[in-house]
């Protein structure tokens, strides 16, 4: 919900210092209509606007904004399909029962993340304009975000089973979740992207929960180790 | 007895959600599996039944279905022009015709612009502050400043347009006080964000290093975006002495911006106030604000993670504000790692997933004791905040069912913490039939000799659906003497007061809901905060705007008590900044003692009676005989506090021989 532009119209007053000390300063219940006011730079004089020129203008997202959201629905789709590959593979009942919470966190994220495009009225499918000939990503035979387990990981893990599975899951969403805290920061790095709050916040929560859940597998791996 | 009665509860919250499920189907989308119910020994308030007016209100922006319990709304003000919903466009078409809808970032190439939530539901509406007759309700956008003065005509009198998130807001005297963290945030209060530098030509980013096998990805290098001196993030300072005039004095940046502050003011320091930042945002470059730099803390021992800052603002000249200090409060006292606390790891079977502890995300301050209450993501903290720069931890918690520490009230008498935990960061539907009733709560935990013990959990009740964002969230205490009450806000859970007196057994006292912003789609609002202020309680709706609620009597509270409330008075009020509460000694107050002690036989019918014809003689023709009498009363009061079942009716017992004792005549305040 970031930022909107904010046409400076010609009807803007601009009140400096002298001119403000000069307007009739309004008392405690004083009954005329609420003002709108701009505030300027610490030492400097802020502006009185309009309802019309203060209206929210509907904001375009950014480009790098759109792409983050619809590579992280597939990204997070992967967690989902690895998730339900767990249900029935997995070993150890501490990983079944942590594969749940991914499952729930991710499973309502991209549904968050889909509202989110349609709301701004953008495909949830990432685009690929590969020399012309536009395809949809998921029809794309090679992993496009970073982490993502490859087709011959995946069936890897399709095929393990027992603790071999366990050891399979860990590794491969460990990686996965690394994969999602580079797309973060990558986000956060392109010029002009993330001021859409709404993203702001949902990226930070992205950030914060995989970190933790990093932690938590890797854990798991070292005990798996002794 | 005490086990069974906890395991009976710990039943009932097991099997109550079941059948929530199957009775709200019509309105519930079909539910996956239920999540496990983790295992604990305290106890969980358990899931409302079927028959809790809540479940199946009708959706709708401003005609929502409404379902109230011990509360009344009184007024609700949709949000004013800057802030609000509205610019219908008519077409995609025409919105891209307009050349204010185009981007003009770089590697932002231009969309056609769509209706966007911004234009369904304007800005998100976020926390609150008080002072006198002044009601600051934060925003995304800014601040929009209203008349209270008659709560029941609530009036705007001024908006402040000053974009950054989340707009978390506090006052003291003639400064007002805004958190900026957003990467939009301008030092001139611009509503254009951060556009790229004329000419400016995006770097070329290299593709990333070939994976590894069995290695996580690494991050290829690439330039850094160009550092801006507009942006801002951190604590801005107005000065509102002329309320329709506010001018900014003061912007002071952080590395991580500001999240939350919490205000300070030092009982022995009459010249400053402090300001905590809790930043949770990415760490600025070093190339935009000096000195910042993040990561882990064994490869950069002066990241900007793991650490609050403090802001020292001479009162005199608030424009020199500036961060004093920068504690490392997760340090681990034995080898002396910042990173102290939590480092991560499981809790075990059927547990939640906790946050990394390098930031926190709200600090209550509460001077009167000379502590603070610290939500910091993996793990809450006591803090002894005696010297305000230099804050020590004294004490520090994890919960095996807490996702993410958030916030913290303490009970007045400080023998109590409530935090709460917002599981899902606060945009996602974790108050459904499925959701754990012990996941996304709050936690309640006793405080003695300065250490935290978990007593019990407590989850607004009503299953919502999965439209409705819901988790613990922002409340403030209700000074009903006698009592520990919260009135709480629950996003699109609506509002909820929960009274943990018994810290063990908290319950549900008084509510208020809505059906789902959109009843058919995910849309972010709800209550962001609801506090008490003199009366009467606010809510700030994210979507909606702003609800006044006040309380009125119901078979948990009287209107003695709702009186006795009343009596107290705050010429400020920063929910963080937590006030002592002081009750006068007379007989309003008396009356809300006498009521708590009938209702839970703390005090034998005929002396309750005894006692209120001598108040009552007293009221209507006050000499020295009949306050005598009284006196002779309040020392068979102070027997039967020695006496008392339970602590709270012991404390009861005391106060209300100690208004006694002063014949019910002294009218202080606080």
């Amino acid at each position: 919900m970031a930022f909107y532009v904010c046409l400076i119209s010609a009807s803007l007053v601009f009140l400096g210092a002298a001119t403000a000390a000069q307007q009739t300063k309004p008392g405690p219940h004083d009954d005329g209509p609420p003002v709108i006011v701009q505030p300027g730079a610490p030492g400097q004089g802020g502006k009185v606007l309009t309802p019309a020129a203060a209206a929210i203008k509907p904001r375009t997202p950014a480009e790098a904004d759109v792409a983050f959201m619809q590579g992280m629905i597939m990204h997070h789709s992967q967690a989902v399909e690895m998730t339900e590959l767990l249900r029935t593979r997995g070993y150890s009942k501490d990983l079944l029962e942590f594969g749940k919470r991914i499952s729930i966190s991710q499973s309502d994220e991209i549904k968050y993340m889909k509202q989110w495009l349609t709301d701004r009225g953008q495909s949830v499918e990432m685009q690929m304009d590969m020399g012309g000939m536009k395809m949809d990503a998921k029809d794309m035979q090679m992993p496009l975000m970073p982490g993502m387990l490859s087709p011959k990981q995946m069936e890897a893990l399709e095929k393990a089973s027992g603790p071999a599975f366990d050891h399979l899951f860990l590794t491969g969403m460990i990686q996965h979740h690394t994969g999602a805290l580079i797309m973060v920061k990558d986000l956060f790095d392109t010029p002009g992207a993330g001021q859409d709050a709404v993203l702001f916040d949902f990226a930070t929560d992205v950030d914060n929960t995989q970190t933790a859940e990093i932690k938590i597998m890797q854990a798991m791996l070292s005990k798996e180790k002794q | 007895m005490m086990e069974r009665k906890v395991l009976l509860s710990i039943a009932f919250a097991a099997t109550l959600p079941l059948f929530g499920q199957t009775q709200t189907a019509a309105v519930t989308p079909p539910a996956k599996a239920p999540a496990p119910a983790p295992t604990s020994t305290v106890f969980t308030n358990p899931r409302s039944g079927p028959d809790d007016p809540r479940i199946g209100l009708k959706g709708g922006l401003y005609d929502a279905g409404e379902a109230a319990f011990g509360l009344e709304r009184l007024i609700s003000l949709p949000k004013p022009p800057g802030f609000a919903p509205g610019n219908v466009i008519t077409s995609p078409a025409a919105a891209a015709a307009d050349p204010a809808n185009m981007t003009a970032t770089a590697g932002a190439a231009p969309h056609p612009a769509a209706p966007s939530p911004m234009s369904q539901y304007g800005s998100t509406n976020s926390d609150l502050a008080f002072s006198g007759n002044h009601l600051f309700v934060g925003n995304y956008n800014g601040i929009n400043t209203y008349d209270i003065d008659n709560p029941k005509e609530v009036k705007l009198r001024m908006s402040l347009v000053c974009p950054g998130g989340q707009g978390d807001v506090s006052v003291y005297g003639h400064l007002l006080f805004m958190s900026a963290e957003a990467m939009n945030g301008r030092v001139d209060c611009g509503t254009q964000g951060i556009p790229l530098p004329a000419g400016y030509v995006p770097p070329v980013v290299p593709p990333p290093p070939p994976p590894e096998p069995g290695k996580p990805p690494v991050r290829a290098q690439r330039p850094p975006p160009p550092p801006s001196p507009d942006r801002f993030r951190g604590v801005r300072i107005f000065d509102i002495t002329d309320i329709a005039n506010p001018k900014q004095v003061a912007a002071v940046q952080s590395c991580r911006g500001s999240h939350t502050h919490s205000l300070l003011v030092d009982p022995k320091d009459k010249d400053n106030v402090y300001i905590y930042i809790s930043g949770t945002g990415m760490v600025r470059q070093s190339e935009e604000l000096a000195d910042c730099s993040g990561g882990d803390p064994k490869a950069n021992p002066n990241t900007a993670l793991f650490r609050i800052d403090i802001i020292k603002v001479p009162l005199a000249h608030p424009e020199l504000a500036k961060i004093v200090n920068s504690p490392r409060i997760f340090t681990d006292t034995q080898t002396g790692d910042i990173n102290g606390l939590w480092k991560g790891g499981n809790h075990g079977e059927g547990t939640q997933t906790s946050s990394v502890t390098n930031q926190c995300h709200d600090i209550t301050i509460y001077s009167a004791l000379g502590l603070a209450a610290g939500a910091c993501s993996g793990n809450g903290i006591l803090l002894d905040i005696s010297d305000p720069v230099n804050p020590v931890r004294i004490d520090a918690v994890s919960d095996p069912n807490y996702s993410y520490w958030h916030s913290a009230n303490f009970s007045n008498d400080g023998t109590k913490v409530l935090f709460t935990d917002e599981w899902g960061g606060g945009g996602q539907p974790r108050c459904r039939a499925t959701d754990p009733m012990n996941w996304g709560a709050d936690a309640i935990f006793t405080l003695k000799d300065r250490k935290l013990t978990l007593a019990s959990y407590y989850k607004m009740p009503a299953p919502q659906t999965e439209f409705e964002n819901c988790v613990a969230h922002n409340g403030s205490l209700i000074p009903i003497p006698g009592r520990d009450i919260e009135v709480q806000a629950w996003y699109q859970g609506g509002v909820s007061v929960v009274d943990f007196t018994d810290a063990s057994h908290p319950m549900e006292i008084a509510y208020f809901d809505r059906g789902p912003i959109d009843p058919a789609k995910r849309a972010m609002g709800g209550q962001w905060s609801t506090y008490w202020y003199n009366g009467y309680i606010y809510g700030s709706e994210i979507a909606r705007g702003v609800d006044v609620f006040k309380l009125v009597p119901n078979k948990y509270i009287t209107q003695n008590e709702i009186d006795a409330a009343n009596q107290v008075h705050f010429d400020e009020l920063n929910v963080q900044d937590q006030p002592k509460i002081v009750w006068p000694k007379n007989f309003v107050v008396a009356r809300a003692y006498i009521d708590q002690l009938s209702r839970d036989n703390g005090l034998d019918a005929k002396k309750i009676a005894a006692l209120q014809a001598a108040m009552a003689k007293v009221e209507a023709h006050p000499d020295k005989k009949k306050v005598a009498q009284l006196k002779t009363m309040a020392v068979s009061l102070d027997k039967d506090a020695a006496a008392a079942k339970t602590p709270a009716d012991a404390s009861r017992l005391k106060a209300l021989a100690e208004i006694m004792k002063q014949g019910g005549t002294t009218t202080s305040r606080l």
